[in-house]
């Protein structure tokens, strides 16, 4: 990890392309098993209002998400 | 055969999925923490910390609402509307759906010291309740229709494997709670750390933000209702 540095582009590919695809769900899953959580920005239907979607598994993100964001996860501070 | 090529290479880019992280350091608290030629001194780099904090906040841009956006940019906090929204009244109904969800969590007390200033109806008319996230502050739950301050929600997002004490560049700790808020707000209030407002946060600064919320939002309105030209 890069201290200082905001966010940084982890992996990047096409889920179409099978080698792509894995190496997504290899790093997808090293970012959870080190304790971070993901969330993909989405769309409501209907209203637009922008949210988020957490998910805990590479199948769960929609077809159509541009990216997943991980983060650490939230604790009482 | 034009339209299909469109339609793949449309789903095509759609599924480029980035995975995206984020890293982060504490600012030194002080001079006092900082040791001149030491350790401390080579990892500290304002330059970086500026460059971090401009790509957080250009992430938070990309993700939230424009709404949202313009709010943290001129006011430097975002409202989140709580998941439960009511049609009946919003103050009695909102505050009591609020404690549904939190579990039973509140602490005792909390609802007798919860400020009940009422200074009118703003523009947030229908949403029963609301959050005000800060950045490195406890989270704020408020009723938009009264001003009543609920509870504040003390919420961190430790950077996980970094240096001791490190933490989330300001725009990012933002984005972090809008991301966990929307997506699970059970999850994120159940995890907190559940105060009477005062605890960290000075109420009559957070009554002053709502102020000048109504007043960024009825500015906006206005300028949505303005006839062109």
């Amino acid at each position: 990890m890069k201290p200082g540095h905001g966010e940084i582009l982890l992996a990047e590919g096409d889920t179409e392309v099978e080698a792509d695809e894995a190496r997504l769900v290899r790093e997808f899953r090293r970012q959870l098993d080190d304790g971070m959580w993901a969330a993909v920005p989405t769309q409501r239907p209907g209203s637009g209002r922008r949210e988020a979607q957490l998910v805990q598994d590479f199948g769960e993100i929609p077809p159509d998400a541009e990216r997943v964001i991980f983060f650490p996860r939230a604790s009482g501070g | 055969m034009l339209l299909a090529l469109v339609v793949c290479a449309l789903i095509a880019t759609a599924l480029a999925a980035q995975l995206a992280t984020r890293y982060v350091r504490r600012r030194p608290l002080g001079r006092r923490n900082r040791r001149p030629g030491g350790a401390s001194d080579r990892r500290y780099d304002p330059g970086r910390e500026r460059r971090a904090e401009r790509r957080a906040r250009e992430l938070l841009r990309s993700c939230v609402n424009d709404e949202e956006w313009t709010m943290y940019r001129d006011l430097g906090f975002i409202q989140v509307a709580g998941a439960l929204r009511t049609t009946g009244s919003p103050e009695g109904d909102g505050a009591e759906r609020l404690g549904v969800i939190l579990d039973q969590r509140r602490p005792a007390g909390s609802a007798a010291s919860a400020d009940a200033e009422s200074d009118g109806r703003g523009p947030d008319t229908g949403v029963a309740y609301a959050y005000l996230i800060y950045p490195h502050k406890p989270l704020v739950a408020y009723i938009p229709d009264s001003g009543r301050l609920l509870s504040e929600y003390c919420v961190e997002f430790p950077d996980i494997g970094a240096h001791h004490g490190s933490r989330l560049p300001a725009s990012d700790d933002v984005l972090a709670k809008w991301m966990a808020l929307t997506s699970d707000e059970r999850r994120v209030v159940a995890d907190a750390n559940m105060h009477l407002v005062g605890h960290q946060l000075d109420p009559g600064r957070v009554r002053r933000d709502i102020w000048r919320l109504r007043q960024w939002q009825t500015r906006r309105l206005g300028n949505r209702s303005a006839p062109a030209g």
